[in-house]
């Protein structure tokens, strides 16, 4: 039986809800107005920002005039989405293992990779770096699609054996008896099952390679570097460049944002999936 | 054969070799890069010289703290990723000295490039064992920004000699009018060697301190440090503006152009950004006196470089160097003058465009700027011997952890979070552990 909650409950939760949700995207609210003010009006205080500075777009054509963000643009997309598809074609039948058949050390293997996630990525920067140049893998999206599926595996192991527990292995077991082989049922019985659950791991794996800054600055130059390269190309300790990064800054978030808006849905279904049996 | 096909073939297989050969010839050099108003300037007048060459240029532009980590990273493994880096009158004599960099000593012989008109300390300090290592685009020290117009109105008397730090804390304070949005003066706060470090360092050298004594022993917890820290606290305390710790050179110059401080040291470099009408609100009240004194007038204005080096590990060196010409060449100042305007062109590097009537005009405060630059002497930068090179910083690969860390001390005595006696020996702790794993001390 639901538990009656009080008007006044619920006005005071929504209002703590929204400043809360408020404090949390006004930064990226700031970095918007920033974006579209000039470099003089971007460092006065923040009422004269808003209201007694001009509006314009020449931060967004100074960008573009000066980077070639279709490029950076395009490196992002295959790093991204190449080092999340590879990453869920090893960790599908990884997790589909570790959930229907685990062996007695499954969950320290589990553990383990988890663990690499503790590792402070400046401490294999050597090792890598010196494995991408005699490869020839530096500045390549190649590479940087390699080291990034590496990086979020675990993540999306764990994230597809969770899903996986879910699933009654006694559907399984039917297809089984039905004569499906192990790779017409990993294909048509547990991978329809778990698509919220695929889903949800696709489009964080994919937010998260999009976002990683540490390894896509280290390892490119010119040809590979993503968005986040053209981020860092305008911060500067030295002269007025608020609103070009600023701009920069929006341009390189939008289409993310605009993917995780339209699939918030689904993103939200699948990190919830199995949470009420 | 007949000869008409002879020739004909000949001359078919002279084209393509000639075309070949063309191609060969054109090279893709990438250039690693600060953002900064003197390179996004460079990168705009660039196609010049590709379009002369044939050759091609990929920029890789970072910001200061990120490029300087990736630079390390990828010289120090040979790992070949840019022709050109764009380094520091730290990093140079250092990386140069361990092979790092192919050294640049045949420009001397190039007639047309003349190495001799760069300014000599400016060559010294980036060079390494009598190598010349890179090639300065601009060269800075620091001076006193000053508001004539608050001078005059509080009746301050703009000093015409070098003024001690005593007497610049009491001007500060006569001039400080936080009701009104004027500051006595803005200083850097913001941790990190090159920021708040870069200024507190001058004031240690006038204060007579030394980071080192002649034995590498630290001496971060002598009483001349505390003097000098101690001084800084107080004056941004009585005289800054609020929040000071979280202000570096950006933070400040947007504050001063604003019209928001008084005074201001800081970097030379920054002269034509404020003395800018177009940019500046106070353009035309702003005038400059030198950085005070106060123990010693040694090494109380800064000494610092940004240079195009080439690294030992890039394969297309022949390109690489004619670009390094090209883009410190008289010439390309000049372009710079007469495309972005004389006031815009970078300082401190050539006598000729110092000098020149056009540059002198334009900017009336550069023969003040290049007189303050060789002023300095990074070898002598305090009242006693140090074995080391450099004014704000100290020209060993240590440096730049110990700075950093002295720095963020420093941030947190001005922030109130410590005191500056626990901020100076934490930094001595911390000085003494890094140069004994360096094995300067044991």
């Amino acid at each position: 039986m639901a538990r009656a909650v009080s008007t006044r409950t619920k006005v005071t939760n929504t209002a703590i809800a929204g400043t809360l949700g408020f404090m949390m995207f006004f930064p990226i609210l700031w970095i918007l107005v920033l974006s579209f003010k000039t470099e003089e009006d971007a460092i006065r205080a923040p009422l004269e920002v808003l209201f007694s500075s001009d509006w314009s777009l020449d931060s967004f054509a100074a960008v573009q005039a000066r980077s070639d963000y279709f490029k950076h643009f395009m490196n992002s997309v295959i790093i991204a989405g190449g080092s999340t598809l590879a990453g869920l074609i090893i960790a599908v039948p990884a997790a589909w293992a570790m959930a229907f058949v685990p062996a007695k050390r499954t969950k320290d293997v589990l553990m383990w990779m988890l663990s690499t996630k503790m590792l402070p990525p400046v401490g294999v920067l050597i090792p890598i770096y010196l494995l991408f140049r005699d490869t020839g893998l530096l500045d390549t999206r190649i590479g940087l699609v390699g080291v990034l599926m590496m990086i979020n595996l675990p993540i999306i192991i764990w994230m597809l054996y969770t899903y996986f527990k879910e699933i009654p292995g006694e559907i399984l077991e039917a297809a089984r008896m039905d004569g499906a082989s192990l790779r017409e049922e990993i294909i048509y019985v547990l991978t329809p099952m778990a698509i919220p659950g695929i889903a949800s791991t696709l489009l964080l794996n994919v937010i998260l390679a999009w976002n990683e800054a540490f390894w896509t600055l280290n390892l490119t130059a010119a040809k590979a570097a993503p968005l986040t390269a053209f981020i860092a190309s305008y911060s500067s300790p030295e002269g007025l460049f608020y609103a070009k990064l600023s701009a920069a800054s929006i341009m390189a978030i939008a289409p993310i944002l605009i993917m995780g808006w339209f699939s918030q849905k689904q993103l939200v279904r699948g990190l919830t999936f199995g949470a009420v049996k | 054969m007949s000869i008409k096909r002879t020739l004909l073939t000949t001359a078919v297989g002279f084209g393509c070799a000639i075309t070949s050969a063309s191609v060969v010839s054109a090279d893709e050099i990438t250039i690693a890069t600060v953002n900064n108003a003197d390179m996004i300037t460079m990168q705009e007048l660039a196609p010049a010289w590709e379009e002369a060459t044939g050759n091609t240029i990929n920029w890789v532009v970072l910001e200061e703290n990120v490029l300087r980590q990736r630079t390390t990273t990828d010289i120090a493994t040979g790992g070949g990723s840019f022709d050109i880096m764009f380094i520091g009158a730290y990093e140079t004599p250092i990386w140069g000295a361990k092979g790092w960099l192919t050294p640049l000593d045949d420009f001397a012989d190039d007639a047309d490039y003349n190495l001799d008109d760069i300014f000599q300390l400016v060559r010294n300090g980036l060079s390494a064992d009598g190598s010349l290592y890179a090639v300065p685009l601009y060269s800075e020290t620091s001076f006193t920004f000053y508001r004539t117009d608050l001078f005059e109105a509080a009746g301050v008397e703009v000093p015409t000699e070098q003024i001690s730090y005593t007497e610049f804390a009491e001007m500060a304070a006569a001039l400080h009018d936080p009701d009104n949005g004027i500051y006595g003066t803005c200083q850097r706060g913001k941790a990190g060697w090159g920021e708040n470090m870069a200024f507190v360092g001058t004031l240690a050298n006038a204060f007579g301190a030394r980071w080192f004594d002649e034995d590498w022993q630290p001496q971060l917890d002598s009483p001349e440090w505390n003097a000098a820290v101690t001084y800084y606290v107080d004056l941004m305390t009585a005289s800054g503006p609020p929040g000071a710790s979280a202000n570096g050179h950006n933070e400040n110059r947007a504050l001063f152009k604003d019209g928001k401080c008084a005074t201001w040291v800081d970097a030379t470099s920054a002269a034509g950004d404020v003395r800018n009408p177009a940019t500046s609100t106070v353009a035309d009240v702003t005038d400059f006196f030198k950085a005070p004194m106060q123990a010693t007038n040694k090494g109380t204005g800064w000494f610092w470089s940004w240079a195009l080096a080439i690294p030992a590990s890039s394969q297309k060196t022949d390109a690489a160097k004619d670009f390094l010409k090209w883009a410190t060449s008289q010439e390309y100042f000049e372009m710079v003058g007469e495309t972005k305007g004389w006031v815009a062109v970078p300082s401190g590097t050539r006598q000729s465009i110092e000098e020149d009537a056009r540059r002198v005009e334009a900017a009336p405060f550069a023969p003040a700027v290049v007189d303050a630059i060789l002023s300095v002497d990074p070898a002598d930068p305090t009242l006693l011997p140090v074995p080391y090179t450099g004014v704000q910083f100290v020209a060993i690969e240590e440096f730049q952890g110990i700075g950093n860390y002295v720095g963020q001390q420093v941030a947190a005595a001005l922030a109130g979070q410590s005191t500056v006696e626990e901020a100076l020996a934490n930094s001595q702790t911390f000085a003494v552990r890094e140069m004994t794993r360096a094995g300067y001390i044991e």
